[in-house]
């Protein structure tokens, strides 16, 4: 087995020569002159978020830091839906009295067969819509937000960032644990390339901005 | 053991099989229709990036260092995976590559596995593999699932249904998901694809992926979606295969932020496609819990070794030069013979095949230039299609009336005398074809060129001969 991946190192090094020394120095000298960091103010930015996750279909529900729980009932009757899976470590104050939360830990099939998914994020990118859900315990393991058909986010105010590298930047601090970036329900644009929101993961998104 | 790039070896002459397509009025229809709506999408989302040409100008040196040092980046690639539970393989070829996919599928005695879409895994032929082996391969993707369940091959690099519409789509689902009755609008068939999948990616203990990206630095490996399969895929199974091309590796994680940028306006004409996906070899009480990366050469170290077409490896498959491309947009994506299309196939498979087959690709371009400019890390396409013809002339495999053209031309334009008594029996023997100023019809093998074109005829006066008659009158 290993004969193959000498082989293909070597013909790499025939090839190219090999890596040198210098390595390190051209990669720190690549040109990076686009934009890293972005220039708007607080509520330009997140205006810029809603706007992108509007325009991907998602609506969005405004809540200041004590009417999370309040938001979350108002999500659940305008969906019509009787309570949610939660992650192990999401805040008990978010969660409104009259609705049934379930911890995970449930199986594929229970997951499947539940109403959908009330999550928080690790942050949010204004300029493309995307929430960064870093696989944690306060944003579940994979299968949780992705299997239901319905995923309410909350997302702080102070976790929008402006552009892609800032955002890239901050998750590279998370690398080690798996890592989604969403931007709008699943969609699809394999037909006639006409976009279609909701293929197989959840085809309604409801976002909660905490500002 | 063998380098293939599916049944490319064995394709018809681009000219032969276009010349089909381009009758197919069905087909010629959908893929304009496709191609003009993905070209306006993408134009409007790439206008909207002021620092659109500084992305790409990144995107391309990282592509150009990164495979300057490709040993050394697969190597921590390779490290940072295992330390992370991941397990790397290495495979030559096609047939290594199956063979070692097989193998691990066997080993969890799984009779199905479940695949996100990968080009790479069509390169390598994986699922005829997978089928010899009594394992029955779902594609997941939804164009893919309608190529797989249309028994049909894929058409473009992203969207690899694109020659199909939504009433063939129909009837394909119609028969082969055993449906009552179907819908034709879009939102229809994706639920009847969502409804026909949804168990299989529950159940089904072993998935199949591509890559979009491997990271050096950390080992984590990014795939870049749409619907949600690709999601399904690497994060429900309890094993999960990458099958990854060597050329996907970058060096940083960070890197991630001009291809994140770059590769979905590029593609699909989005800001950010709806899904991406990170991971790092296996991740404690969520998703797979082995994991395996398997890296295929498959000729791309030969293509390596060409300078002056290396950047053909810079690929990000974003399909935009397809799109872009005016042949393509006429014949679509079958013609090519080849899984990969287009301006990117017509210089990758040859390459890939040792320019031993598909030498008719790299003349299936008018070098308009058009897939250069539109390319998000800057493949000299049209740069590269002109060198690869260089090499099919040196190899000797142009065809035999060429040749004898080429030698005519290079002995009549090696002297002045040559050329002056050649345009002299050109204007005689042209005579009997001229009308209205034009050549319509050229007689014998010649007409390959007046069949779809004129040829404006020789004036009755050089322009040599009008500068000689002018001094001759003074007029110096």
């Amino acid at each position: 087995m290993n004969s193959a991946r000498q082989e293909i190192l070597e013909r790499i090094r025939d090839a190219t020569g090999g890596s040198t020394p210098s390595r390190e120095a051209e990669y720190a000298a690549l040109p990076r002159n686009y934009v890293c960091v972005g220039s708007l103010e607080t509520n330009e930015k997140l205006e810029l978020l809603v706007d992108r996750l509007e325009d991907y279909g998602a609506t969005i529900f405004y809540a200041k830091e004590s009417e999370v729980s309040a938001r979350v009932a108002e999500a659940l009757r305008a969906r019509n839906k009787s309570g949610l899976l939660i992650p192990r470590d999401l805040p008990r104050a978010w969660l409104p009295d009259g609705f049934s939360f379930f911890r995970e830990g449930a199986t594929y099939q229970e997951v499947n067969a539940s109403e959908g998914v009330l999550t928080d994020c690790a942050l949010a990118i204004a300029m493309t819509g995307s929430i960064v859900l870093r696989h944690s315990a306060g944003e579940a393991r994979r299968a949780l937000s992705l299997i239901p058909d319905y995923h309410l986010c909350v997302v702080f105010a102070g976790q929008v960032v402006e552009t892609v590298p800032e955002g890239v930047r901050q998750m590279r601090a998370f690398a080690d644990i798996p890592i989604t970036t969403i931007a709008g329900p699943s969609a699809t644009a394999d037909i006639e390339m006409i976009r279609v929101k909701g293929v197989h993961g959840p085809r309604t998104l409801d976002v909660i901005l905490v500002t | 053991m063998s380098t293939f790039v599916g049944d490319a070896a064995k394709a018809p002459k681009f000219q032969t099989a276009a010349k089909k397509l381009v009758a197919d009025t069905q087909v010629r229809h959908n893929v304009k229709r496709a191609t003009d709506l993905i070209r306006k999408k993408r134009a409007k989302v790439v206008g909207e990036m002021a620092d659109w040409e500084e992305l790409r100008e990144a995107g391309h040196h990282i592509k150009e260092h990164t495979l300057r040092h490709l040993d050394f980046y697969l190597e921590q690639f390779e490290t940072n995976c295992t330390a992370a539970g991941g397990t790397v393989h290495w495979a030559r070829d096609a047939d290594e590559a199956n063979g070692i996919i097989v193998g691990l599928v066997k080993a969890q005695q799984a009779k199905e596995v479940i695949k996100v879409k990968t080009m790479t895994s069509d390169e390598i032929k994986l699922n005829v593999a997978l089928e010899a082996a009594g394992i029955t391969p779902y594609e997941t993707d939804l164009a893919d699932l309608i190529v797989q369940l249309g028994e049909d091959k894929p058409s473009h690099i992203v969207v690899p249904a694109l020659h199909r519409n939504r009433m063939e789509i129909r009837r394909i689902f119609l028969d082969k998901m055993n449906l009552g009755e179907l819908g034709d609008q879009p939102e229809d068939l994706a639920a009847a694809a969502r409804g026909y999948l949804r168990e299989k990616f529950l159940r089904v203990p072993v998935a199949i992926s591509g890559a979009n990206f491997a990271i050096a630095e950390t080992g984590s490996v990014c795939v870049v979606e749409s619907e949600g399969n690709g999601r399904m895929c690497v994060s429900l199974p309890k094993v999960l295969i990458s099958l990854v091309g060597i050329e996907k590796v970058i060096p940083t994680f960070q890197d991630l932020e001009i291809f994140l940028q770059t590769l979905p306006r590029s593609a699909t004409g989005e800001r950010m496609n709806p899904y991406n996906s990170i991971w790092t070899g296996v991740t404690l009480e969520d998703g797979p819990q082995e994991f395996h990366v398997v890296l295929l050469d498959n000729g791309r170290t030969k293509v390596l070794a060409d300078r002056e077409a290396r950047e053909t490896l810079d690929c990000i498959r974003c399909g935009a030069c397809l799109n872009a491309c005016p042949v393509y947009r006429q014949t679509g994506g079958h013609a090519y013979g080849s899984v990969y299309g287009g301006p990117i196939g017509a210089i990758l498979t040859p390459q890939l095949q040792s320019m031993e087959h598909s030498q008719t690709l790299p003349y299936a371009s008018s070098l308009c230039g058009a897939c250069y400019e539109v390319c998000p890390v800057k493949i000299n396409i049209p740069e590269i299609l002109v060198h690869l013809r260089n090499k099919v002339v040196e190899q000797g495999d142009a065809p035999w009336e060429e040749k004898i053209a080429m030698k005519a031309a290079a002995y009549v334009l090696d002297s002045p005398e040559r050329l002056e008594r050649a345009r002299n029996l050109g204007r005689i023997a042209q005579k009997p074809f001229v009308k209205n100023g034009v050549i319509s019809h050229l007689p014998g093998g010649l007409d390959a060129w007046t069949a779809v074109r004129d040829l404006p005829a020789m004036p009755s006066e050089s322009f040599r001969e009008w500068w000689v008659k002018r001094e001759r009158e003074g007029h110096v």
